[in-house]
């Protein structure tokens, strides 16, 4: 084959960048297209539900009038059935990860066991609303409570957290441990002292991933026969007579943000969009914000981790 | 090698096999580690010599398949390090360790060297503010430092944070010391300061070091092992080794012909 001449290296170049170029265009749409239609989704709500921005809407509970109904009953209920979530799938799924990581032997059992928790983030969250209404509901008895909604979301976001948790201890340098068990600490001394804390910014992530997740979740808490309509407060939480007072809230019944959106659209009265959208926003505003204190945490704990 | 003029032992391999799963790693070893002297083990990479090293604190026992044979004497107790019965965090709290690359915790200064005393319990704020700054001494690193004990240890330079990591070792007292290859990710005068700290430390505590460089050996060892596909081919007085060697194996490795 002869050399190239000059004028031969120049078209191949200017072949390449012209591929170059064109990827790049489509890489461009492709993202500006995923991106506007989140856009116009958001634009598209608070534009709607615009009219309901005000105090009221936030204080008042549901109502048969349209400009009086308001979100109160529903963004509480959202918020304590997160906290029942936080509170049971956090200890559970970082003490599985830790294990799973740190203490279990490679074996087949646990292999098994592992191709299960990826099985169980893929099961349709539906099917997990069914077993919580015959385990949680019935069998233990907890009614259509918020523990129950907490509890069936937090099995929901269990391989979330777990998964999470795994993938920020696999991160941390196997000399950080080496150095620790070398001066003679126990498996226990190292995860406490140096594993924890060194997964933390990745557990956390995780676990508001998770939360963010479970509170847009809908199928699952109407399973469990959430109500629709409620025009009253659960007692504050770790305010009632102790001990038993304490937990009163749990056992209260509740609503949940997705579920008063979607009583609001399927009612006749065109009025009730504008709660809809006014109420999605909301919901969405509340991931977003999530979102946004997840990567804030992870960037200020990162800060003072490095090896 | 006369019997009569030889230190005490602190430890002894007797017989000392090693497996990675099937894969046989040593073969055979016998060695003295006399007290309070530094012994070198040299040779080419994949000889066994970190291998060997990383027995005397069973950090192989940290992962699965790793299989001993054979024993580690230790003295003065007479204790066999490799029994099965023998707890390894018993034997790592009596044998310390400085890696290949320095591994400071993501922790303030001071944690780093507390550590080793917390993880025994120890958490009286004075016996810790002592001993830390007693292990800082003694890895001569204590001026450098004392005045900001509540920084973040990776931010040290590289050779500081090697002899932070020495000063997390001596915190605990250890019997035995155990450096695998502790300058390699250092630049020369770091080395130095490394070189002089081990010279200066052995008054105190057994050493037994890894090292790829020769110079390093000769300047620091006051026993030498060569070791070779997993057997040890020569042990002597470095100054021996070095100047007579008697395998021609390890006369051609020492002047460079090999390795």
């Amino acid at each position: 084959m002869q050399p190239l001449t000059t004028e031969q290296i120049r078209a191949v170049i200017a072949r390449g960048k012209l591929r170059d170029n064109l990827f790049k265009a489509l890489g461009i749409f492709c993202l500006a297209f995923a991106l506007l239609v989140i856009v116009a989704l958001i634009a598209d709500m608070a534009i709607k539900g615009s009219e309901r921005f005000t105090l009221d809407f936030f204080m008042n509970f549901a109502s048969r009038r349209a400009t009086q109904a308001g979100i109160l009953s529903a963004w509480v209920g959202s918020l304590l059935v997160m906290l029942v979530t936080a509170l049971a799938a956090v200890p559970l799924g970082v003490a599985a990860g830790l294990y799973l990581e740190e203490y279990a032997k490679r074996n087949w059992l646990t292999h098994i066991i592992e191709v299960n928790i990826s099985n169980l983030a893929a099961v349709p969250s539906i099917v997990y609303g069914l077993l919580a209404l015959g385990i949680f509901v019935y069998q233990f008895g907890f009614g259509q409570s918020i523990l129950s909604a907490g509890l069936t979301l937090a099995l929901l976001i269990l391989p979330i957290i777990i998964v999470s948790t795994r993938e920020a201890i696999r991160a941390i340098p196997a000399m950080i441990r080496e150095g620790s068990m070398a001066v003679g600490a126990t498996r226990w001394q190292t995860c406490r002292y140096h594993i924890i804390p060194y997964a933390m910014p990745g557990i956390l992530t995780g676990v508001i991933i998770g939360l963010a997740r479970a509170i847009g979740e809908t199928a699952p808490i109407i399973t469990i026969g959430a109500l629709t309509f409620i025009a009253f407060l659960p007692p504050a939480p770790f305010t009632g007579e102790p001990p038993a007072g304490l937990f009163d809230w749990v056992f209260a019944p509740f609503t949940v943000m997705p579920i008063q959106i979607f009583n609001w659209t399927s009612r006749p009265d065109p009025a009730f969009e504008v709660n809809a959208a006014a109420a999605g926003f909301v919901l969405m505003a509340m991931v977003l914000s999530m979102n946004a204190v997840a990567i804030y945490l992870r960037y200020k704990m990162r800060k003072n981790i490095k090896w | 090698m006369q019997i009569h003029d030889n230190p005490p032992l602190k430890a002894e391999a007797r017989n000392l096999n090693f497996y990675y799963g099937e894969a046989k790693a040593l073969k055979n070893i016998n060695m003295p580690i006399y007290d309070k002297k530094v012994t070198a083990l040299i040779g080419p990479s994949g000889c066994g010599k970190s291998t060997y090293l990383r027995s005397f604190n069973r950090m192989h026992d940290l992962y699965p398949g790793n299989r001993y044979e054979g024993e580690i004497r230790f003295f003065p107790d007479n204790t066999n390090l490799l029994a099965p019965e023998v707890d390894p965090i018993e034997v790592r709290m009596r044998v310390g360790m400085v890696f290949q690359k320095p591994n400071p915790f993501p922790k303030s200064i001071f944690e780093n060297v507390a550590y080793g005393l917390r993880v025994r319990g120890e958490n009286n704020k004075r016996v810790l503010d002592d001993k830390v700054e007693n292990a800082l001494r003694g890895a001569a690193i204590w001026e450098e430092v004392k005045d900001r004990l509540q920084e973040q240890a990776p931010n040290l330079s590289g050779g500081q944070q090697q002899r932070l990591c020495i000063a997390r070792a001596l915190a605990t007292d250890p019997e035995l010391l155990l450096f695998d290859e502790p300058t390699s990710a250092l630049d020369p005068i770091a080395t130095a300061a490394i070189e002089e700290l081990v010279h200066e430390l052995k008054k105190r505590v057994t050493i037994l070091i890894v090292t790829h460089n020769m110079q390093q050996a000769a300047r620091v060892s006051d026993y030498t092992a060569y070791m070779f596909l997993g057997e040890m081919l020569e042990f002597g007085k470095t100054d021996e080794i070095f100047i007579k060697p008697k395998d021609k194996r390890t006369e051609d490795y020492i002047t460079g012909r090999m390795g």
